[in-house]
């Protein structure tokens, strides 16, 4: 049972607030991920719960007990640095076996506790080596077994996998999951990358510029932005934003792109949330799977011109041009035959969301 | 990818290599001069043209390790025939071996001042290493106000050369009693080698990513013990090449060890011309004394090699 709790943290470097006012509770065997731009303050969040890095103000609490201004050795908790951080001088039992080391622990204890952990990983074999003849991936579980093995209160990563080659990064992520499940400890997990975020975290924490901007499961942060920094940040192809404005004609609502000829026709019941920020600048966001694409025109739909087409494989994302306006859409791989060609397009009213422009908060606004 | 190499490639090639060799030969001359001298008769280790070929004998290091005194006549068969096979070669070089009123034999004060050597060159250079190392990871990992101030302070101290201060640090040790021991040399040396050190050493455990402390911290070792189970052996390469250096300089050192001592701790190199002057010089014994001097710093240098060739870039931290 281990709850790590931030209150009201803040760090300065020199005269750069790094961290502002963070509060955050996680709870028991949770898998938190923080994510952000590189120099949003998540790394020294991390930093600063390892005790390698010292708060300004704030606590920070273990268990409900304040830790701020302990050392790392007397926190019990385990760290997985990018660089893996493994001892070039020791093999990789030396290597594993070292933490136990800190705490006296008799030969066959450490022997037997050793061999547990390289079993899980699957490293037993990778033993007597030294870290310099292993492979990326394997430097990394024996990292992970390096922490896993005094069976710490919490695991903290710093982009443990940030450092392998895209393929190695798929397994590692899943590896990492399985391992959770299995071993259910409490985890703070730094990352810039939104997909691992999205596959391995309970929950999303997004930090921009020292500040927390949204704490939330992944559905959450990716269905209910709470900013236009999440929207965007979330998500891969990114969210189109676009400032528009929201017109009546002939009882009809509809919202037009900054530099589109034509506005998209939304349901009526728009105004109606809408109103309470009626006349504010609007900014409009929608994911490319919300740009329904169709070869015919029908109602709803607004002509557009295919502009560039980025074949993925499963599907295809193709920029269209609206006039001056350019929305990015998701289509089945190989709809729209190629560049210049004339399609049809709509929103998905339910995808589509309203954000303040000046202040980029989202305006909850949901159909 | 193999380069196929063009002739002029090729010639240029064997040009350096023979210019390598060349250049290794007139290096290793002298050696080879000392090592032969060392090995020769005495009356062949003057001659001109020099004496290439000779039966080698071991006669200089008899006399280098023994305190002998000049025969006013030849000596007799029966003192040959009763002299024990190293005595008998001083007897036929015209000399005799020193013995006290015991018999026993009266030993040359060369051993004692190789002793001294040893003693004064290790230990200055233990100190000089280990307080270096310890400095130098203090400007390494720690905010460190003036640091760069402090560095360029230590390394000024190696900027005036060492004889000008030769005279007030006499005086100096007179007064506090330093003058011709062990602990003077070791002082002078130390302070002379540990700016090198300093600045040697920061620039091997700036090297050492400081992940490695770190996840040691974590994983429950202090500072300290994270200095002590990882900085020191990852930083063992530097150390090894510091040692090296300030050991060669403290054991080649002649300017101090001559003013500074004269019996109890002087050490081999003001010692070894010291023999010049008495009598007609034996080049042959100066030669083995050399010799046998220069082999500590080749056996120690020889014993490190693996870690002064080893990278220190074969760890597991990727970047």
């Amino acid at each position: 049972m281990t709850q790590i709790e931030l209150s009201g943290v803040q760090k300065w470097f020199g005269a750069v607030q790094v961290i502002k006012d963070l509060n955050l509770k996680i709870e028991d065997n949770e898998f938190i991920v923080l994510l952000g731009q590189s120099g949003c303050g998540k790394t020294t969040t991390l930093r600063a719960v390892a005790g390698l890095e010292t708060i300004d103000e704030g606590d920070i609490l273990i268990d409900g007990k304040a830790v701020q201004h302990l050392k790392a050795a007397d926190r019990d908790i385990a760290m997985v640095f990018q660089s893996f951080s493994l001892y070039p001088h020791m093999t990789v039992y030396e290597n594993i076996a070292f933490p136990l080391r800190a705490t006296r622990m008799n030969r066959a204890d450490t022997d037997k506790s050793v061999r547990e952990v390289a079993k899980v990983l699957r490293i037993t074999d990778l033993l007597d080596r030294r870290p310099s003849a292993l492979s990326g991936g394997d430097m990394q579980r024996v990292a992970i077994g390096r922490a896993l093995v005094r069976r710490p209160k919490a695991m903290l990563m710093d982009e443990p996998i940030g450092a392998l080659d895209a393929k190695l990064r798929e397994e590692m992520r899943a590896e990492i999951k399985r391992l959770h499940v299995k071993q259910g400890s409490t985890t703070i997990y730094v990352t810039h990358d939104q997909i691992e975020a999205m596959s391995l975290a309970d929950r999303i924490v997004i930090m921009h510029e020292g500040v927390l901007q949204q704490v939330g499961s992944p559905e959450e942060v990716y269905q209910h932005p709470q900013n236009l920094f999440v929207a965007q940040f979330v998500g891969s192809p990114v969210m189109n934003v676009a400032n528009a404005s929201v017109s009546e004609s002939a009882g009809k609502a509809s919202v037009t792109a900054e530099g589109a000829t034509q506005g998209f026709p939304f349901p009526n019941e728009l105004l109606a949330k809408l109103n309470g920020s009626a006349g504010k600048p609007l900014s409009l966001g929608i994911r490319p799977e919300g740009v329904i694409v169709a070869h015919e025109a029908a109602d709803g739909f607004v002509p557009a011109v295919a502009h560039i087409i980025e074949p993925l494989g499963s599907y295809d994302i193709v920029d269209l041009k609206f006039g001056e306006h350019m929305l990015r859409a998701r289509t089945r791989s190989g709809f729209v035959a190629g560049p210049g060609a004339q399609v049809f397009a709509r929103l998905d009213p339910t995808q589509t969301h309203f954000f303040d422009a000046a202040s980029g908060q989202s305006l909850g606004v949901r159909l | 990818m193999a380069a196929v190499k063009t002739g002029a490639e090729v010639a240029g090639n064997r040009i350096a290599i023979v210019a390598v060799l060349i250049i290794t030969l007139i290096f290793l001359a002298p050696i080879y001069w000392i090592i032969a001298t060392s090995f020769k008769p005495r009356n062949l280790s003057t001659t001109i043209p020099p004496t290439i070929v000779f039966t080698p004998e071991i006669s200089p290091f008899v006399k280098l390790f023994t305190k002998r005194s000049q025969l006013r006549e030849q000596p007799t068969q029966e003192q040959l025939d009763a002299a024990p096979w190293w005595e008998r070669i001083v007897l036929e070089g015209g000399e005799k071996v020193v013995r006290d009123g015991k018999g026993n034999v009266q030993w040359s004060a060369y051993p004692n001042r190789f002793m001294n050597s040893l003693i004064v060159a290790i230990t200055s250079t233990v100190l000089a290493v280990g307080m270096g190392t310890i400095t130098a990871y203090g400007f390494s990992r720690f905010k460190v106000k003036g640091e760069a101030d402090l560095l360029f302070f230590i390394l000024s101290t190696r900027m005036l050369p060492p004889v000008v201060v030769a005279i007030p640090m006499f005086l100096m040790y007179r007064a506090v009693g330093l003058n011709d021991t062990h602990w003077g040399l070791i002082l002078l040396y130390t302070a002379f080698n540990l700016s090198f050190a300093v600045w040697l050493m920061k620039g091997f455990i700036d090297e050492i990513p400081k992940e490695y402390e770190e996840a040691a911290l974590v994983d429950g070792y202090t500072r300290m013990q994270a200095f002590f189970k990882i900085v020191i052996p990852e930083a063992a390469t530097g150390i090894a090449a510091t040692a090296v250096f300030c050991f060669i300089t403290a054991w080649n050192e002649y300017a101090f060890a001559l003013i500074m001592t004269n019996r109890r701790a002087q050490t081999a190199p003001p010692f070894i011309p010291s023999q010049v002057g008495s009598g007609l010089p034996d080049w042959t014994v100066i030669a083995a004394g050399t010799f046998l001097f220069l082999l500590p710093v080749a056996i120690f240098t020889f014993l490190l090699r693996n870690h002064l060739l080893r990278g220190m870039s074969f760890g597991a931290i990727r970047k």
